[in-house]
């Protein structure tokens, strides 16, 4: 019995939601008794670092074909691994290929699969884990009942904590099959954190009145080293990029820091990020709906309140 | 000789569009015995958004298209017909509901992945999450079961109904990979328009075949112990438009955020 989490090492590096899954898999292991061993797919130049965050060894499996993401090899070479070292939890984190992983390896593992989970399993009845469901409006726990569990955890859940020294890595290769997908092109835009992940977040919506508008917000944003988002009508009518659409059907995100300039605050939109630690919102309306879901409020005019904000950040960027 | 030229690397395509039942996102989400079921009172279910809007209306698109089929599929008790009707409604040919309440997402993965052993598919479309449970689970397990490629959160597929390219939504980007043969795709919004029904679609709609086909093995994977609410905010504290400062000080010192 052990623990295994699969640590995504997108273009040879670990990203914070692949921290997480390890110190996740630490504290699960911890409850349950046993060990947490990661699993790094493909080329990565620092596979040990993982013991930092609470993995006991990691697995190295360097087989370059796995660069190239097919769920289908992908899947095979964790399930492979899973059974090597006799894990009967596995660990994804709740990002795109996380999501294609997850059902696939359960499936192969015959085990009970729940994603986007925000709980350490207690055992006391069961293996019980919650998520949130219904947009975030409630949580349900529920039971897993197969022998072998596979879980994806829901990103920034917890706070991760440095615990030890590097790991021991061991190297394996694996008899895989050859891929069906040809990956052509991977673009993602460099430069700024992509909205899953992102800690800080400015955001608007109409009350911005025309993309011409967006200086002050792209501002705001730069000093606060933020990504930027937008709320769907704004993307709908092009006045900003789709990617950055927030929402129940854009990306669902849960930053340290959402700040809404502009944006009634719809229960659809509310949805994608009623999650995020500390919500600040400017809006005119005192009846914005909004301001029942915000922990700071300024009712106020967006194009006076947010240059303002803007000049009091950099004030204190420069004295801090 | 000109008929072949004709058809020449182009192929009809039968889609299959796995369609779901989710409470309207306005419902008041309420729980009863002690917080053990959810309460359906008063609750108006609607098709998923991302099944009917993208994964059913791209199905469509590529039948004009292509030439072929859309059938769906929904796995639930007779409450979902009302949604099966709208997607017949809307454009797909016929429509099969597998008559069980699934308590989890393998079970549903399953039923789906035994229709489509039975009748076979060149491709088959679902959404890219339900939006009451937020899973995102059903395509990568369906296509387990097949041994299938899948392609989760898809924006864009150009396909002649032999080979495809699709391109997928991944953090920060896009993902663009060719595939031949059959695969599994999951639906993600740009994919296509939302489709309104029309009057005649309606019509029609009521005579399309529903059939009703049993499930297959059990259940027992998961079960939901119970639900409860997540703490509300303690209440909005309102800053003085003035005093930008004030927010700042509030923002590094009480809730330690920048
Ligand atoms: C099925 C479904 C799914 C949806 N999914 C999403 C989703 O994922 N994401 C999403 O965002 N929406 C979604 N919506 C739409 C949602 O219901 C709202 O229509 C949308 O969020 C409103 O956008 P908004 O707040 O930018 O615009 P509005 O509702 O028009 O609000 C503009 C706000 O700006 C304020 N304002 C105007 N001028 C100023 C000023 N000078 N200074 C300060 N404040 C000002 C106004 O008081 C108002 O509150 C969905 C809807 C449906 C039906
Ligand atoms: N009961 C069901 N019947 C048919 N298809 C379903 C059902 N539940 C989920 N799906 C499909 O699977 C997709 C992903 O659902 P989920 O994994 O539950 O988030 C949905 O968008 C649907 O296309």
């Amino acid at each position: 019995m052990s623990v295994l989490v699969y640590a995504e090492s997108p273009k040879g590096k670990f990203k914070k939601t692949s921290l997480e899954v390890v110190y996740y898999g630490h504290l699960a292991a911890k409850a349950m008794n046993t060990d947490c061993i990661a699993l790094v797919l493909g080329s990565t130049s620092d596979a040990a670092v993982l013991g930092k965050y609470g993995a006991s060894k990691v697995i190295h499996v360097t087989d370059d074909s796995l660069d190239n993401f097919d769920a289908q090899t992908h899947s095979t070479a964790i399930t492979k691994v899973a059974e090597n070292v006799g894990a009967n939890l596995v660990v994804f984190g709740f990002t795109a290929n996380g999501k294609a992983l997850t059902g696939r390896v359960g499936v192969k593992m015959n085990a009970s699969i729940l994603s986007g989970v925000s709980s350490v399993p207690n055992l006391e009845n069961g293996f019980v884990l919650r998520k949130s469901v219904f947009s975030g409006k409630a949580n349900a726990h529920y039971n897993l009942k197969k022998e072998n569990k596979v879980i994806s955890l829901m990103g920034n859940s917890f706070q991760i904590e440095e615990l030890g020294s590097s790991a021991e890595v061991e190297t394996m290769t694996l008899d895989l099959p050859t891929a069906k997908t040809v990956v052509k092109e991977l673009k993602t835009v460099e430069g700024t954190v992509p909205l899953p992940e992102a800690e800080l977040v400015v955001s608007a919506g109409r009350g911005m009145k025309g993309p011409e508008n967006w200086g002050i917000i792209e501002e705001l944003a730069r000093t606060l080293g933020a990504t930027t988002a937008c709320s769907r009508p704004v993307a709908d009518t092009g006045w900003r990029p789709h990617h950055e659409h927030v929402g129940q059907t854009g990306v669902a995100i849960r930053p340290n820091l959402y700040i809404a300039a502009g944006i009634s605050g719809a229960i659809q939109h509310l949805a994608g990020v009623n999650k995020s630690k500390v919500i600040v919102v400017i809006n005119k309306d005192p009846e914005a709906p909004f301001f029942k879901a915000a922990d700071y409020g300024i009712c106020a005019d967006l194009f006076d309140v947010v240059p303002r904000l803007n000049e009091a950040l950099k004030k204190f960027k420069q004295n801090n | 000789m000109t008929y072949i030229c004709v058809k020449f690397n182009q192929e009809k395509m039968e889609i299959l569009v796995c369609i779901s039942k989710t409470p309207e996102t306005t419902a008041k989400i309420a729980f009863t015995d002690g917080g053990k079921n959810f309460d359906t009172q008063g609750v108006q279910f609607i098709m998923n958004p991302y099944d009917e809007w993208y994964a059913l209306v791209r199905a469509i698109e590529l039948k004009e298209q292509l030439g072929g089929k859309v059938t769906v599929i929904n796995v639930g008790d007779a409450a979902s017909d009302i949604v099966i009707r709208k997607a017949l409604a809307i454009g797909a040919d016929e429509a099969v509901r597998v008559d069980v309440n699934p308590q989890s997402a393998i079970y549903t993965a399953k039923q789906i992945a035994e229709y489509v052993k039975s009748n076979s598919f060149d491709a088959v479309f679902l959404g890219k999450e339900t939006i009451d449970y937020n899973g995102a689970e059903v395509g990568a397990m369906v296509s387990e079961y097949l041994d299938l490629p899948y392609f989760s959160f898809a924006s864009n597929i150009e396909t002649d109904g032999l080979k495809s390219r699709i391109t997928r939504d991944v953090e920060g980007g896009v993902e663009i990979s060719e595939v031949e043969g059959r695969f599994v795709l999951s639906a993600a919004k740009g994919l296509a328009e939302q489709r309104i029904p029309n009057m005649k679609g309606i019509m029609m709609a009521k005579r399309k075949p529903l059939n009703v086909i049993p499930a297959v093995g059990e259940d027992d994977s998961l079960e939901i112990i119970s639900y409860d609410l997540p703490e509300g905010k303690s209440g909005v504290k309102m800053i003085d438009p003035e005093n930008m400062d004030e927010l700042v000080r509030l923002l590094h010192e009480e809730s330690k955020v920048i």
